[in-house]
């Protein structure tokens, strides 16, 4: 199964990704950015606006 | 009776001048934010008009790490253009040490009577016969406490906005993805901020070097999602293997910068947002420390109006909007279709319009001289600009 990942040795925390996801499928707890598989649709949005490229679609 | 009259979620500028404005009027407020430390990790470039942070703050040298004179633009062929800091409205005057700076605005809000816990965040705020029930976990432990109003000053990942159902989410050419470095053994004009333009450094954004102190500099990129191909840190190393080769990291800086320009309301029943969280960064230059502090001066200005007539419904939140739409609202909406307008304009455009004022000695260098210019060299630009420029 496809599913969003975080690189957490590339995560800048600064949550970007979080401001662009519409289906509330991520949050940032402190520095620990957290993803709810089962909200996230696979849209793309934060892969694209992650300024470290530390998010991907892995199976 | 409830815990506190305010609860203020975050504690960047827009919190903490929330938090202090609500405390010098006699309100009851507690500032929470989530980091341990405020102001920890910074997500910011730093630069702030002088005018616009001496209406709120005394400039102290604890946190001015340096002054600006001047701005230069230096287009994709390496045309550059030099302004003074008045004539390039103002918008840079001061590098702040937003470390320093974050941590003192919170002290003002303690020391005006906010209560301040830190390693404290939100986790889920309720709205329930008229106040809210506002979910913490500090410092592991869970606690519930009532507010009369929530002022949602956290920032660009907010959840304050999610959870009461204003939809401030950014699209992918609403947000500016950004990465700066901390550099040192680099070479500039340690009064100088610059700027470089045009897609071939930044789609759909630009790059920056803003100095602090002699010794080192941020130097930083903001793309946008919608236009780039790679992430922007790509961007950011590959101009710095060109521009800067011996320079040195000694600190990473990743931020998201919201460019949507004006929302329509920052406001719910019993909630404010402020800052970054309602979107109010400037769409051209990102800045958003200055609009941040007036959100978060106007938002305590009403929520102690609310306090006083025991209303908290969104519609008498709704001064808050108009107040803050008063102050910056329109400035937004034109900077967000002007910005629009320059993500049209090809590299080569920027570079003959650059080209075109380059000799022009910098005392009469201003918006109305550079406008002239365009008028004269570039007639079709100039009537498609027209309207931001006359």
């Amino acid at each position: 199964m496809k599913r969003l990942a975080v690189n957490r040795y590339k995560c800048g925390y600064c949550g970007a990704c979080v401001a662009v996801c519409k289906f509330d499928a991520n949050e940032l707890i402190e520095t620990y950015l957290e993803i709810y598989e089962d909200r996230c649709t696979l849209c793309m949005a934060c892969v694209k606006t992650c300024p470290m490229n530390a998010l991907e679609v892995v199976e | 009776m409830t815990d506190y009259d305010v609860i203020v979620v975050g504690a960047g500028p827009s919190g903490s001048i929330s938090a202090k404005t609500c405390a010098e009027k006699g309100l009851s407020v507690l500032l929470i934010e989530k980091r341990q430390e405020i102001g920890v990790p910074v997500r910011c470039a730093e630069g702030v008009s002088k005018k616009g942070l001496e209406r709120f703050v005394k400039p102290d040298e604890k946190w001015i790490a340096s002054e600006i004179e001047r701005a230069e633009i230096i287009s994709p062929s390496s045309h550059r253009v030099v302004l003074s800091a008045e004539k390039a409205g103002n918008e840079v005057g001061y590098v702040l040490e937003r470390k320093v700076f974050d941590r003192y605005l919170a002290m003002l809000a303690s020391r005006a009577g906010s209560d301040v816990l830190t390693k404290t965040s939100a986790v889920y705020i309720k709205r329930e016969n008229g106040i809210v029930r506002v979910r913490i976990r500090s410092m592991g432990e869970e606690e519930e406490l009532t507010a009369k109003i929530v002022i949602g000053a956290d920032g660009v990942e907010s959840r304050v906005a999610k959870w009461v159902g204003i939809d401030t989410t950014l699209k992918l050419n609403e947000i500016e993805s950004c990465v700066q470095y901390l550099m040192t053994n680099i070479d500039f004009d340690p009064s100088t901020t610059y700027f470089w333009i045009g897609k071939k450094y930044a789609p759909g954004g630009y790059i920056w070097l803003f100095p602090k102190g002699k010794d080192s500099a941020n130097v930083g990129i903001g793309v946008m999602p919608a236009l780039a191909e790679r992430d922007a840190k790509w961007y950011l190393d590959r101009f710095l293997r060109e521009n800067f080769p011996d320079g040195e990291i000694v600190e990473v800086v990743v931020g998201g910068v919201p460019v949507k320009g004006a929302i329509d309301t920052a406001v719910s029943d019993n909630v404010m947002l402020v800052g970054d969280a309602a979107r109010h960064t400037d769409p051209i230059t990102g800045g958003g420390i200055v609009n941040g502090m007036i959100a978060g001066y106007l938002a305590g200005l009403t929520a102690y109006e609310a306090v006083e007539s025991g209303d908290f419904s969104e519609r008498f939140l709704r001064r808050y909007d108009e107040r803050w739409k008063a102050e910056f609202g329109e400035s937004l909406v034109r900077n967000k279709k002007l910005q629009e307008k320059m993500l049209k304009l090809e590299d080569s455009v920027l570079d003959r319009l650059i080209e075109s004022v380059k000799g022009i000695p910098i005392e009469e260098m201003s918006v109305k001289r550079l406008a002239y210019e365009i008028f004269k060299k570039h007639p079709r630009l100039f009537w498609d600009l027209r309207e931001f420029i006359i």
